[in-house]
């Protein structure tokens, strides 16, 4: 090759007049129910995640069945939209099982284009909040890996252990895939002794982590070996791509605080955001705020129109904004000083949030070698 | 008189053009000059003056049928001082008589502009410039020189800053006016850079007599005047698409792709990053340009210029250690002067040196992030030891 491949369509890097809507109704919700103070709290309780505002946003707002067909029982809106939740999810740092449900674990059963059946029922609890899922995979893995092998399958029964499953000790739902096909294992309390879910400490507290140990655990299979591989795949591309938008959220939260504070905050008889010191590294954050956006909007547009190059998209998208959240999460702590060292001021959530979203669904070292892959700018 | 010109109303003025004045029977002035009669060279601007008081957004589709028409463009690239900075200029401040003589000429190419705005004690504080215009009746002299000034051994006419009141602050004592180039008091120099060629001049300017109905803009407001011109210069973005792989990161990919024996871990894995940084760079654009399309521009445009000058400066630098032996050579260093400034013409060493200068042309980086800073994102200013001294007590 020596001319690149140009993208086969023009994207729309804006939002829509309906995009813009959705996203107040969640931005409101959030700042009535996930302010910061409430948000610390929540990291050190028992319950991770606040199961009313859940519903709320799950079904009330409708959130949780935006990528989900009608006739599945969801809203059936795009990638566009859910982007944008997760551009407010990512700018409130809340709680939520989001990502893990009504984005990866819903992208898997799509993917198996299902008619009916349990993968049928279960897309349409999800649609409505009325269950959550979370594919058992380490949060690490990046599209493309083969996610088989931790787990066998002997008559139907599941045996093997997965660490570092995103939500995997609060979903009622596990998508496990194993070497013979996807497996989905119900979370009951009957079921103790075969699904064995151990607590994790995260890094991130507002993304709970646990380790799925499953010893002749019943489970229903959804698809044969081959859609497993796929459909696996296809989750894990749209949690990457999507992830970037989440990104973009912590990053212009980080920024739009750092300017406020830095405006009020007086050292030497003037506001310290007058120092062009200073005034230089928040012009390189936001810069890279603009970037990322574009980034995120064109991953988000190539999922929801199948782009033929979707998968270049998520990647540029997953190398770029992974360091640009964590840059602005660096550069808040930082430029808050002492305050931002405090465990009551939020800066050091989304500098956790923002750190861990940079190792889920593959760094950007991985993207990168994606991208080289894609574009055919092989290694030495 | 104002029309309303859609975008069918346009199609149907432009097929009319080009039945009226077929582009392959017709002279290329004379095409261009009919062209500017009939409304169309550019739409937003007011009737009579080569537009039809049209959406600015409207554009391509008289663009895109002339092109598929074969009809001959003004060479935008070479008039583009003109075009971008001067002609906007005229509009928003320039008396009729002004309008009517330069923007037909300005537009069609037969008379190039340059910009005399820069000196060499006046770049990034552009306000404390020292060329004085000296009131004689109706005349001004000017005396004072110039720096950094494209096109000027092609000009016929630029835009000129001066100082008329040294006694007040900077900012006010400054007035703006057209200067002829061919008066015998403009003295113009190339001046060479570190590329060896001579893309700029040197301008003095010695007893040069500029008649009053050539100032633009009221006395002393030359400033505000120059601020319409310094906005303009940093729009240009924003028309066209840029393909993928379309700046500087296209002839390194090449050589990448075609030289196996150049590659190195270390370099895969910068040129990478370069790629994604780049393909991100072209997605801003790209999204600024549909902001613009939809009414919605944003304030992205001050980032795209800092952007670029970064990545190219990263990319091109990338691009000579990638070369290895061929990366210590140098295509020619005899002093040229280029037609046009092309950055990523000629070879690798070349746009290494060039590149240096995208961080320093049009704003430096360092000025456009306190603008980004200041405008932006609302931070305070630094403290000022200079609002409020007259210019002649500024320290220099």
């Amino acid at each position: 090759m020596t001319a690149p491949i140009q993208p086969a369509t023009t994207p729309d890097l804006l939002y829509s007049e309906a995009e813009e809507d959705l996203r107040s109704a969640v931005r409101a919700l959030l700042a009535d129910r996930s302010d910061a103070p409430s948000v610390i709290a929540r990291t050190e309780s028992d319950t991770p995640y606040d199961q009313e505002l859940w519903k709320t946003l799950a079904a009330g707002i409708g959130a949780a069945g935006l990528l989900v067909p009608e006739k599945l029982g969801g809203l059936g809106a795009t990638h566009r939209e859910a982007a944008v939740v997760l551009e407010e999810l990512g700018r409130a740092a809340t709680p939520s099982p989001y990502l893990t449900s009504a984005v990866v674990a819903t992208a898997v059963l799509l993917a198996l284009d299902p008619e009916d059946g349990p993968a049928a029922v279960l897309l349409g609890d999800l649609a409505a909040g009325r269950r959550t899922a979370a594919l058992a995979v380490p949060f690490a893995a990046a599209p493309g890996g083969d996610h088989t092998a931790e787990v066998t399958a002997d008559c139907g029964a599941l045996t093997g252990t997965v660490r570092g499953v995103a939500d995997g000790a609060l979903a009622d739902v596990l998508l496990v895939p194993a070497p013979t096909g996807l497996y989905a294992v119900e979370r009951a309390p009957h079921r103790e002794a075969t699904v064995v879910l151990e607590r994790l400490v995260p890094l991130d507290l507002t993304r709970p982590l646990a380790s799925v140990t499953l010893d002749g655990a019943p489970a229903t299979l959804l698809a044969g070996p081959g859609d497993c591989v796929a459909a696996v795949r296809q989750g894990l591309l749209t949690g990457a791509g999507l992830l970037a938008s989440e990104q973009l959220g912590v990053a212009e939260w980080c920024l739009t605080e750092t300017v406020r504070y830095t405006r009020e905050r007086h050292q030497f008889n003037r506001p310290i955001g007058s120092f062009q010191a200073l005034k230089h590294r928040m012009a390189e954050i936001w810069l890279q705020v603009v970037s990322a956006r574009a980034a995120a909007r064109n991953a988000a547009d190539a999922l929801a129109t199948s782009a033929p190059d979707a998968a270049l998209a998520v990647a540029v998208a997953q190398a770029y904004c992974s360091g640009v959240a964590v840059h602005a999460a660096e550069e808040c702590v930082q430029l808050h000083a002492g305050i931002g060292m405090t465990w009551e001021h939020p800066a050091h959530l989304y500098l956790k949030r923002a750190k861990a979203d940079s190792l889920a669904y593959g760094t950007a070292g991985r993207h990168r070698e994606t991208v080289a892959g894609l574009v055919e700018l092989p290694a030495p | 008189m104002t029309t309303h010109a859609d975008a069918a109303d346009l199609l149907r003025r432009t097929r009319e053009l080009l039945a009226a004045h077929p582009p392959a029977t017709t002279g290329r002035e004379e095409f261009l000059g009919a062209r500017f009669d009939a409304g169309l060279a550019w739409v937003h601007y007011p009737a009579g003056l080569g537009g039809l008081d049209a959406p600015h957004s409207l554009q391509p589709v008289v663009d895109a049928e002339l092109a598929a028409a074969g009809a001959p463009d003004n060479d935008p690239r070479r008039i583009g001082i003109g075009l971008g900075m001067a002609a906007p200029t005229i509009l928003g401040f320039g008396t009729d008589e002004q309008k009517r003589r330069f923007l037909r000429p300005l537009w069609i190419g037969e008379e190039v502009w340059c910009q005399l705005f820069s000196e060499p004690g006046a770049g990034s504080d552009l306000a404390a410039l020292s060329t004085r215009a000296v009131r004689d009746g109706d005349t001004w002299i000017v005396d004072g020189q110039k720096v950094w000034t494209s096109s000027a051994h092609l000009a016929r006419w630029a835009i000129l800053i001066a100082r008329t009141d040294p006694d007040l602050p900077k900012h006010r004592g400054i007035s703006y006016f057209v200067c002829d180039m061919t008066d015998p008091g403009v003295d113009v120099r190339p001046l060479r850079q570190i590329t060896g060629e001579a893309e700029f001049n040197e301008v003095f300017l010695t007893g040069v007599r500029i008649p009053d109905s050539r100032r633009l803009g009221p006395v002393g407001e030359g400033w505000k005047v120059a601020r319409t011109t310094l906005m303009n210069e940093r729009v240009s973005i924003g028309g066209a698409r840029i393909p993928r792989e379309g700046g500087m990161i296209g002839p390194v990919s090449r050589t990448w792709r075609e030289r196996p024996d150049l590659r190195t871990p270390d370099l895969h894995q910068r040129l990478i990053t370069l790629w994604v940084e780049a393909e991100v760079a072209r997605l801003t654009g790209e999204r600024l340009r549909q902001q613009l399309v939809a009414g919605r521009p944003g304030p992205e445009g001050s980032g795209m210029k800092l952007a670029f000058a970064r990545l190219n400066q990263q990319i091109s630098g990338l691009e000579v250690e990638l070369l290895a032996d061929e990366g210590l050579l140098y295509s020619d260093w005899t002093m040229r002067r280029p037609e046009l400034v092309d950055f990523t013409g000629r070879d690798a060493g070349y746009r290494y040196l060039r590149s240096k200068g995208n961080s320093i042309e049009g704003g430096t980086s360092e000025v456009l992030l306190n603008i980004v800073a200041e405008r932006v994102l609302g931070l305070p200013a630094e403290p000022r030891t200079d609002k409020d001294v007259a210019w002649k007590d500024l320290s220099r």
